[in-house]
């Protein structure tokens, strides 16, 4: 039982795996090209573990900017989360505080749709598991990046880039397929993250906070009575 | 740079972990409003739509058709047969196959 739910978690993971893994390598390639030592690659990616605001934090440094500038930007960039560990937390109730400080260390975008559409009760082992798994491709991806450098062809990297994509939309299929509701609101919040990222006026990271805080006012509102789709 | 970086990492882990957890120790005691709760429900839906566009059309940068056969693939094989590994790693095989005709 134990150990089929790790299995279950690892399966979930290898997409988020595959998707993370050359990304990370760019992510070591150009750490080391801003002269960072390895331990610190390592560190961004094991301890902060969130891909955007890391590369964009290499960029900053780059610039010149100073360490509150950046770590300002990290909190902005990385809000997002505060949203989907709010929905997490409504499938994982009453569990010991310290799981919580275990499991929301591992709340990236990809490991937030994985667990929204795992249709089996979420339990805090599958949880961990899957974290680890996207988790160790982020970290090893790095390392391997930095140590070695491009040693993946570009080619593979730029189609295993689809990978991520890729996953969030076989995630979704499943709903968009039981109803029409979904398909709107997800061509909604594709439509104005799309707007949004054109007009250009946010901070990294906040079309996708607004879209969420728009799109789910609108889905909660307006269509009250869906059903199981989302059910625990 | 000869500053060491790791006061700056461990400052972005900080506020990365911060708004991770926080909703987990406020929320999974209180008894949520059923309007909260239906709100809640909708975040999954409503991320991925803006998770997936507009980056999927910068995913293969120099040759965006690419990354969209890969999800043509991921569409129809996802609709007819489900699934999650096939569909991702038949995008990631189309795209390149795009990528290595075409690119």
């Amino acid at each position: 039982m134990m150990k089929m739910e790790i299995r279950h978690a690892v399966q979930a993971g290898i997409p988020i795996f595959i998707g993370y893994f050359p990304a990370a390598v760019a992510f070591g390639i150009l750490a080391k090209g801003c002269g960072t030592s390895l331990v610190e690659a390592f560190l961004f990616s094991a301890v902060v573990f969130a891909g955007a605001s890391q590369f964009i934090a290499l960029n900053l440094l780059m610039t010149g900017m100073g360490p509150a500038g950046i770590i300002l930007t990290t909190l902005l960039v990385n809000f997002r989360h505060f949203l989907m560990s709010a929905y997490l937390s409504t499938r994982l109730r009453n569990l010991a505080r310290k799981t919580y400080f275990l499991l929301a260390f591992g709340v990236t975008d990809e490991v937030f749709s994985v667990l929204s559409f795992h249709d089996k009760r979420l339990t805090p082992r599958f949880v961990f598991f899957l974290e680890l798994s996207a988790w160790s491709g982020w970290v090893s991806g790095t390392v391997c990046g930095f140590v070695l450098g491009g040693f993946l062809p570009d080619i593979l990297t730029q189609s295993m880039g689809v990978a991520l994509y890729a996953l969030l939309l076989a995630i979704l299929l499943p709903a968009l397929k039981a109803s029409r509701q979904t398909v709107f609101l997800a061509v909604m919040s594709a439509g104005l993250n799309t707007l949004l990222i054109r007009l250009d006026f946010l901070p990294a990271g906040w079309t996708i906070i607004v879209c969420i805080l728009v799109v789910a006012l609108v889905g909660a509102f307006l269509i009250p009575e869906k059903k199981e789709m989302l059910s625990d | 740079m000869t500053d060491s970086l790791i006061p700056l990492i461990f400052g972005m882990a900080a506020v990365t972990y911060v708004p991770r957890l926080m909703p987990f120790l406020l929320l999974n005691r209180l008894r949520i409003p059923y309007r909260v709760n239906a709100f809640l429900k909708v975040i999954p839906v409503a991320a991925i739509g803006a998770l997936i566009v507009p980056g999927v059309l910068t995913a293969t940068p120099e040759l965006p058709a690419a990354a969209l056969a890969g999800m043509g693939f991921t569409l129809v094989y996802g609709l007819f047969r489900g699934g999650i590994i096939v569909p991702v790693l038949g995008a990631v095989g189309v795209a390149w196959l795009v990528l290595a005709f075409f690119g």
